[in-house]
């Protein structure tokens, strides 16, 4: 199953995407974020929140091509969901193919691990963007005082966070993706780690039956 | 933030200036990565088309009007246009720097319009006009392609990002200028954007001098 979605994806990237120059798309987004930084006075947990809900509007638009060009059908379970997402969507938008990783035993979480990432090409972060919360602070912590204070680090790619969640919220599925490392920040890999909050019932709305 | 560009790092380091930013081995590597070939390839023109008008809506927030909308989103374009204009000028023109007005039109019209959109601009006019006022049109803009304008804002062309773009070149090859995206339809081209490019009076006096020695 694996195999035919692998073909599916680059089947539809190779036949029915009109394309634009990749560099441009990263410089494009890089200075999105220069502007969301400067905006937001390097706050990096309003711009990562900021990219995310970004990336949210754009994933509920987005889910509707993608049903439209890859014309699948439902996914049989979230598994199915994770090889999809990795194999055919991230391959008809960014030519990418993420590696699905770390299924959760009970199947309601994946990984996505990105060995190359368009959206990160010419891109060094600041020092003051790269530091994270060392372990819980020393000393007494008032509730709102401990977030506020607690230096976020600055998740680039955080829009694709948002695309994922958006476009699997308008196929009924209540997803939370998040960046769990960065090559950006100096980790070894960049891996999103995507998780099933719930199954959304379709709505009935109020006066029909 | 910086956008390091590779290469120019190894070039740097070798004439013996420091590094800026480059703490461990891995930002090391990706400013020794190579520029000379583009590595990204391509992305689909729905995934960039999502985005700018992701970046439209959000820079809609934050103006009062038209003209700041426009100033806005050319100014996004111009950090795009800064680099840009190091990466091709190092590819297409081996580093060396375009002196003629004429010259930085063209490689605008040409190459830069060919590597951001495939294919050369339409057109390069000088205005009848205006001695300091030239124009690149496209018919069919792409950053322009999915966005559709109210009624209530026809005087807006988000060609402005471009715009920006072709402003922050110019402004870095020596020939500062204002240059600002209108819509002028044409038969059987409805959305035609035409980059209108008003140089300063200090490019014209320069271009001028050096056609007279």
């Amino acid at each position: 199953m694996a195999k035919t979605l692998k073909t599916l994806g680059e089947d539809v990237w190779r036949t029915k995407v009109e394309k634009v120059n990749g560099e441009l798309f990263a410089l494009t987004y890089g200075s999105i974020v220069t502007q969301l930084c400067r905006d937001f006075n390097n706050n990096y947990a309003k711009v990562n929140a900021q990219l995310d809900k970004m990336g949210y509007n754009m994933g509920m638009r987005l889910i509707e091509e993608f049903l439209a060009r890859s014309q699948l059908g439902r996914c049989r379970d979230f598994r199915d969901t994770a090889e999809t997402v990795a194999k055919v969507a991230f391959k008809m938008f960014l030519n990418i193919s993420p590696a699905v990783t770390n299924v959760a035993p009970d199947a309601k979480a994946f990984s996505l691990v990105f060995d190359e990432n368009p959206l990160a090409e010419f891109v060094e972060l600041p020092e003051a963007a790269r530091r994270r919360a060392v372990g819980s602070a020393a000393g007494p912590v008032e509730n709102g005082d401990a977030m506020a204070s607690a230096p976020a680090p600055l998740w680039f790619s955080n829009v694709l966070c948002g695309v994922v969640r958006g476009a699997l919220e308008m196929v009924q599925l209540q997803v939370d993706a998040r960046w769990v490392s960065d090559v950006l920040l100096g980790d070894e890999c960049s891996e999103m780690r995507v998780t099933l909050i719930k199954v959304l019932e379709d709505e009935v709305p109020a006066g029909e039956d | 933030m910086q956008q390091a560009l590779s290469g120019m790092n190894s070039r740097l380091s070798s004439i013996g200036g420091s590094v800026v930013g480059a703490g461990d081995a891995r930002t090391r590597a990706q400013l020794d990565r190579s520029i000379t070939r583009p590595r990204v390839g391509e992305v689909s023109l729905s995934a960039f088309a999502f985005l700018f008008s992701e970046l439209v809506q959000y820079s809609q927030k934050h103006v009062k009007g038209i003209q700041d909308l426009e100033k806005r989103l050319n100014l996004v374009g111009y950090r795009v246009g800064q680099r840009l204009l190091e990466l091709l000028v190092f590819r297409d023109r081996g580093s060396k720097r375009d002196v003629k007005l004429l010259n930085a039109l063209l490689f605008i019209n040409t190459n830069v319009w060919k590597a951001l959109f495939g294919k050369p601009a339409d057109s390069l006019e000088k205005s009848s006009e205006h001695d300091d006022e030239y124009m690149i049109s496209d018919n069919d803009l792409v950053v322009n392609r999915y966005i559709s304008i109210p009624k209530e804002m026809a005087q807006l062309n988000t060609g402005a990002f471009v715009a920006g773009i072709v402003e922050a070149m110019l402004d870095g090859s020596g020939f500062p200028a204002r240059v600002t995206a209108h819509t002028v339809p044409v038969a059987g081209f409805p959305f035609r954007t035409t980059i209108l490019i008003k140089f300063d009076a200090k490019v014209m006096e320069r271009e001028k001098r050096l056609a007279d020695k």
